[in-house]
């Protein structure tokens, strides 16, 4: 699978990360030789194989849905790059 | 000799009897770690904790009770969040992030009694074979300048082997802990999965990840992870079964054990001294009354592509939350900018080139029209390489002896232009994790140019115990003792 620019764009806004224009093509052709490497799996007969969904055949555990911690705003805040009146700080969302 | 040079058994004996306090042991390591820059090994240091620390350590040790672990130094991965103290992962995303909580393991290490002397460096988020995708910088390897100590634990490794610790923690999710331990001369354990928790740990591969030591013997890695391992109700994927004593389990006698060959793991690119170390290694197991049988892992080569797809993939959902709100950095913005480029530019900003690589990829993996083309498919691949090895422990097999790395350590630069090259770094060791099983690297041989190779045994899940004995006759039998000689 070959991973044109225009593809490159639109993996990096969906991972979020800032592509300036002009290293879209070197990345689409870094994504391109992964992408090559993992098509060997198509070599695999996998049709009558279910998707792993769990590593040790183990039942979740299961709990009370209650509180157990909680009102330490202080501590929850104290890492942000921006907090302001006990809350999160971010750029204006709704025009 | 300085005790920093000790073994967490020879510590916690000299201990014991007060034959040394652990605040001079202590010190000994921090004078060690202190002189050490060379190696950048450790990124932030902890000296007033570390006394404070041995301080309490030494009282508990007067009262008489005090489990093995206590008075230990260690060197902790940057990946733990420990409190109050840097916890970066290695990422410039992280920095000045001071965790307001402790990680379950480095909780239960304390409680113990060990003492915490730093961080360690690693490759960012744990990507990395080489310690080369770090925010501080490469590691070093103690063996000798300009080579790399592996990765992702590359700062773990090569501080056990240049006793600036007792002992570390590492991560591995696709050989983080292995392939640095067999690249520095020193072992290092990968638990089942779910055996140790993984809670206040960065994730990197949720369905991958797990925490183990990294010492300098077999009997370390048995009294440390009996510290690390058990039950968390914090982390639903930890197991619930009972943690038995790694360290009784030792009994040095394997007679009657069958050990299989991987025959697919002989494969193109590996060193003839890799081959040879594990022909040899193969008739110690056979020495010490060990039946030796040829298996066959039929899926081996799918497990690195399988493993591209499926942690790229877990990794670009686990550092969604690397937002630039609610910790570490966050890019300078320009007058306009909204929430979205706030986002696209902290995580330009803050993450290294192959954690965005890897975002990426996976982030393409899940998308609309190619989940089932590659996430499905590959999980549907590590069901089989899983099957593999089922097969394998059905047929009667106790464990299975294989290289850890295809060469000895290399030269920092040499792999970094090309990731897919980087990548097969991994291959012996990717299988496990894949396939949740425990696996140790063992110190075996020296290579021609006098570095030190490791052996891999693979053990039945939660078999840890009988693995690590099978690895103490390993180590007995190679009798590897040889050292780095001081250049730092």
């Amino acid at each position: 699978m070959s991973i044109d620019t225009e593809t490159a764009r639109k993996v990096a806004h969906l991972a979020r990360i800032r592509v300036e224009e002009a290293d879209l093509p070197a990345l689409a052709g870094e994504l391109s030789n992964i992408l090559t490497f993992m098509e060997q799996l198509n070599e695999v007969d996998v049709s009558e194989v279910e998707p792993m969904t769990s590593v040790t055949p183990m039942r979740l555990k299961r709990r009370a849905d209650v509180v157990t911690d909680g009102d330490m705003q202080d501590k929850v805040l104290s890492n942000a790059p921006d907090a302001r009146e006990g809350f999160f700080a971010v750029p204006k969302v709704v025009e | 000799m300085t005790s920093n040079t000790l073994t967490i058994e020879a510590a916690r004996n000299a201990l014991r009897k007060r034959e040394i306090t652990a605040v001079e042991l202590t010190e000994a390591c921090l004078a060690a770690a202190g002189a050490s820059a060379k190696l950048n090994a450790f990124v932030h240091h902890t000296p007033d904790l570390a006394l404070e620390m041995a301080k309490a350590a030494d009282a508990r040790l007067a009262s008489g009770d005090a489990p093995s672990m206590c008075g230990i130094p260690l060197g902790i991965k940057d990946l733990f969040c420990t409190r109050g103290v840097p916890s970066q992962a290695a990422s410039n995303i992280l920095s000045g992030f001071t965790p307001e909580y402790e990680s379950t393991v480095t909780t239960k290490l304390f409680a113990d009694g060990a003492v915490m002397l730093g961080k360690l460096n690693m490759d960012e988020f744990a990507m990395g074979s080489s310690n080369e995708n770090s925010a501080y910088g490469p590691a070093i390897n103690p063996w000798r300048d300009g080579l790399t100590p592996g990765g992702s634990s590359g700062g773990s490794a090569a501080a056990v082997a240049a006793d600036l610790c007792i002992a570390a923690t590492g991560t591995d999710t696709g050989g983080s802990i292995r392939q640095p331990a067999a690249f520095t001369g020193t072992v290092g354990i990968k638990p089942t999965y779910g055996r140790v928790s993984r809670w206040g740990v960065v994730a990197y591969a949720s369905s991958l990840d797990q925490a183990g030591p990294m010492t300098k013997s077999v009997r370390d890695a048995a009294i440390m992870l009996g510290a690390m391992a058990g039950h968390d109700a914090k982390d639903s994927t930890s197991a619930d079964i009972a943690v038995p004593d790694f360290e009784a389990a030792l009994t040095g006698d394997i007679r009657g054990k069958k050990i299989g060959i991987p025959r697919e793991y002989r494969m193109d690119g590996m060193s003839d001294e890799i081959d040879v170390l594990w022909r040899r290694g193969a008739e110690m197991l056979r020495d010490a009354g060990a039946t030796i049988v040829d298996i066959s892992l039929p899926h081996t080569k799918y497990a690195l592509p399988a493993y591209y797809v499926i942690a790229p993939a877990e990794a670009s959902s686990n550092l969604a939350r690397y937002d630039g709100v609610r910790y570490g950095m966050r890019a300078t913005l320009d007058a306009g900018d909204g929430i979205t480029d706030m986002y696209e530019k902290t995580r330009a900003k803050g993450f290294g080139k192959e954690v965005q690589r890897r975002v990426m990829v996976g982030a393409y993996v899940l998308s609309a029209g190619f989940y089932d083309a590659y996430y499905n498919r590959a999980r549907k691949v590590r069901a089989l390489i899983k099957r593999d090895f089922e097969n394998a422990f059905a047929d009667g097999v106790d464990a299975i002896l294989a290289p850890a790395t295809p060469t000895p350590a290399f030269e920092i630069g040499k792999k970094s232009g090309n990731p897919v090259e980087a990548y097969l770094n991994d291959v012996f060791t990717v299988t496990l994790n894949l396939a949740g099983l425990p696996g140790v690297s063992v110190p075996v041989g020296l290579s021609a140019s006098g570095l030190p190779l490791g052996l891999q045994l693979i053990g039945q899940p939660w078999q840890e115990a009988e693995l690590l004995n099978h690895a103490y006759v390993l180590e007995k039998s190679a009798g590897f003792v040889a050292k780095p000689a001081k250049w730092w």
